[in-house]
């Protein structure tokens, strides 16, 4: 059954592809980013590969004014409506810790925005009684790691609270899937030196994807990660406080 | 922009290369990556040699800038980012009775390298070569995007296609796809005995789609032998394509020597039977067959291999008899040899095609490849053919001059656009494209 997807962050590389897959099922798209430009072209993509509906529109996290108008997009469309949230920022530790204003804004990014987005957009969710919400986290917040906990602690902020709000729409038969991807080949990691399991876009894209298929709850993607992070939640903290990895 | 210190190579994997690549992921990037060090673009690195490096010097890697921007189901015309690739056009157009107009003999090269390269594909014969459907081109220039059509801008459009990147990173094309009667392709296969049956069915062929598989190994009576395959889109049935399968490592060198391929060959051809035969396929396992085997450069081991591609005219095909003649004697070549008619389309003062016969084989990197090549690019040249750039890892400046007759045309251009020679890469600099004579 088709769906339109409001996509959060949708010029980041992962959402570009899960847009462009579902696109080709034949969903709708909004997608929603800062940078139109780049929104329209990908917008002319989702049309062009079978989307009935492509629209580019703003959002940025940080504002929540820029909230509003996507809201009543939503609710002009009707049928089954899906949100997908790829937003989040990943400043280094280092600048961070050289700035500790930056931890507001990787905060905001990662976690409050997308779930002040998400608490607003719930009612209407529960009053259609169907669709999914697709909420991008990171392996990174399994664990406060030494290397970027700032912005682990904002993942793991946000994987506590998608994990309530799958309890709050499962009642009225929305699904919540949390996405949790390791290292992905994007601009973000490119020229990064030894990545550990560096996955392609299109495949965390379309695990993505089956995940909603599937009505999975915690997705890890590659895969190999769930065993991974398994053993590295298991560590205890005092052994863990000495590591670095 | 990131700038990743890279070891990359060509398709064949003889030549190679390193230095930093930036890889953007929107358009603005490019405009950001252009200002911080103008650079050749490169897209799949489908190209066999050195067309797509640039040692020591930094390349824009273009795969990441795949968006259609836009399709018109009316008439077929598609506005696409260079980074696509032709075969995922394919993919995603052809169920829908729409094919992209010339395809090259991989799906895995983007929209960018074909235009560079001025493509062509089993119907360069009608079609014309792939720069002859482009309608518009936008380059990234100094001072951002500028659009460029055949008709307002002929010089310079001239340069770009067929123009080896030379002037400057194609950010997007447009062009009209074609209407096909449905997705599969019905192709009939014969048994050809000989060089001068084939180029006879070649003439007579009125196919929409043709090419010859040639045993490059057969001598004597055989010289020549092999099975032509032609072909239209139809309608109908078929099964899905089966997944890819992936050479998983570097094959030891025994896997391409003479005796095996000699055999290979031979069963080859036989697995068509000598009444010939009819079948259906899908377009991808028609346009793209290789493309099935994933990074099969693999199956000629760690030391790569050499293409030769040439074309002669009409009147020469006796020297291009003789051009496969030493191939055969050899005893040096792969299963990999495709002999096909080509027509006069080409659309850039670079680009390869002439009315004529076209031959591609492919060879192994071994003891005496290489000057075997080296003597075909001479006979090629004396037969008033040319070689193709995006195949060539051994030709010399001497041994290429003359084989385009617009190259200064070309230059004018290309001097104009990019002074400092900011997008020369190793094949512009090792043929000394880039110096008058």
């Amino acid at each position: 059954m088709s769906t339109t997807w409001i996509v959060l962050g949708a010029t980041s590389t992962i959402a570009r592809h899960f847009a462009r897959l579902v696109a080709a099922k034949g969903d709708g798209l909004i997608l929603a980013g800062r940078d139109m430009e780049e929104l329209r072209r990908s917008a002319a993509d989702g049309l062009a590969r079978g989307a009935p509906l492509a629209e580019a529109m703003a959002f940025d996290a940080r504002d929540p004014a820029s909230f509003d108008p996507l809201l009543d997009r939503l609710r002009a469309i009707g049928g089954s409506i899906s949100v997908a949230v790829f937003v989040g920022s990943m400043p280094s530790q280092e600048d961070i810790d050289a700035d500790p204003s930056l931890v507001d804004g990787t905060v905001t990014d990662s976690f409050t925005g997308p779930a002040r987005f998400l608490t607003a957009v719930a009612p209407i969710l529960e009053e259609r009684g169907m669709g999914t919400v697709v909420g991008v986290g990171s392996v990174a917040g399994d664990r406060g790691r030494l290397g970027n906990y700032v912005y682990g602690a904002s993942k793991a902020g946000f994987h506590a609270y998608l994990s309530g709000l799958r309890n709050r729409l499962g009642r009225s038969g929305v699904h919540v899937v949390t996405v949790k991807p390791g290292t992905v080949d994007t601009a973000m990691t490119w020229g990064m030196d030894k990545l550990p399991f560096l996955a392609p876009p299109e495949k965390v894209a379309a695990d993505i994807l089956r995940a909603v298929e599937r009505r999975t709850d915690v997705l890890y993607t590659p895969f190999i990660w769930w065993p991974v992070m398994t053993v590295i939640r298991a560590i205890p903290e005092r052994i863990f406080k000495k590591m670095k990895i | 922009m990131r700038w990743k210190s890279s070891d990359y190579a060509g398709w064949g994997r003889v030549l190679r290369a390193s230095g930093e690549v930036a890889r953007p992921e929107r358009a603005a990037a490019v405009a950001q990556a252009t200002a911080d060090t103008p650079s050749p673009a490169i897209g799949m690195r489908r190209s066999y040699g050195d067309a797509c490096l640039n040692d020591g010097g930094r390349v824009i890697d273009m795969t990441r800038l795949d968006r259609v921007l836009d399709f018109d189901a009316t008439t077929g015309e598609i506005h696409v980012e260079a980074g696509a690739m032709i075969g995922e056009l394919l993919a995603t157009f052809s169920p829908r009775g729409w094919l992209p107009p010339v395809m090259p003999g991989t799906g895995f090269a983007t929209v960018g390298g074909g235009i560079c390269m001025d493509v062509h594909g089993k119907n360069h014969h009608g079609a014309g070569s792939l720069g002859q459907h482009v309608t518009e081109i936008t380059l990234m220039t100094g001072d951002g995007p500028r659009t460029i059509t055949p008709k307002d801008d002929a010089p310079l459009f001239k340069a770009t296609v067929g123009g080896l990147g030379q002037t400057g990173p194609i950010l997007s094309a447009r062009f009209r796809l074609l209407k096909a009667k449905g997705d599969v392709m019905v192709v009939t296969e014969r048994r050809v005995q000989d060089w001068d049956e084939f180029l006879h069915l070649l003439d007579a062929s009125d196919a929409t789609y043709s090419v010859g598989w040639i045993d490059a190994t057969a001598r004597g009576l055989s010289l020549g032998r092999g099975i032509l395959e032609e072909a239209e889109t139809g309608g109908g049935l078929v099964r899905p394509a089966k997944r890819g399968r992936k050479v998983p490592m570097d094959a030891p060198g025994l896997t391409l020597s003479p005796p095996v391929v000699r055999a290979f060959n031979a069963a080859y051809w036989r697995r068509v039977p000598a009444s010939g035969r009819t079948l259906v396929k899908p377009v991808d396992d028609f346009f793209f067959p290789l493309d099935k085997i994933h990074d099969w450069n693999r199956l000629y081991g760690k030391r790569g291999f050499h293409q030769f591609q040439c074309v002669v005219p009409l009147a020469e095909a006796d020297r291009l008899r003789g051009i496969l003649e030493k191939v055969a004697n050899s005893g040096l070549a792969s299963p990999l040899a495709v002999l096909k008619r080509t027509g006069p389309g080409r659309a850039g003062f670079l680009s390869f095609p002439m009315e004529g016969y076209t031959l591609a084989v492919d060879f192994p990197n071994r003891t005496g490849a290489e000057r075997l090549i080296r003597d075909l690019i001479r006979m090629a040249a004396e037969a008033g053919g040319r070689i193709y750039f995006a195949k060539d890892s051994v030709a010399s400046p001497e041994a290429v001059r003359g084989m385009y007759s617009e190259q200064g045309q070309w230059l004018d251009e290309v001097e104009r656009i990019d002074p400092g020679a900011a997008f020369a890469t190793d094949l512009v600099r090792r043929l000394k494209l880039r110096e008058r004579t």
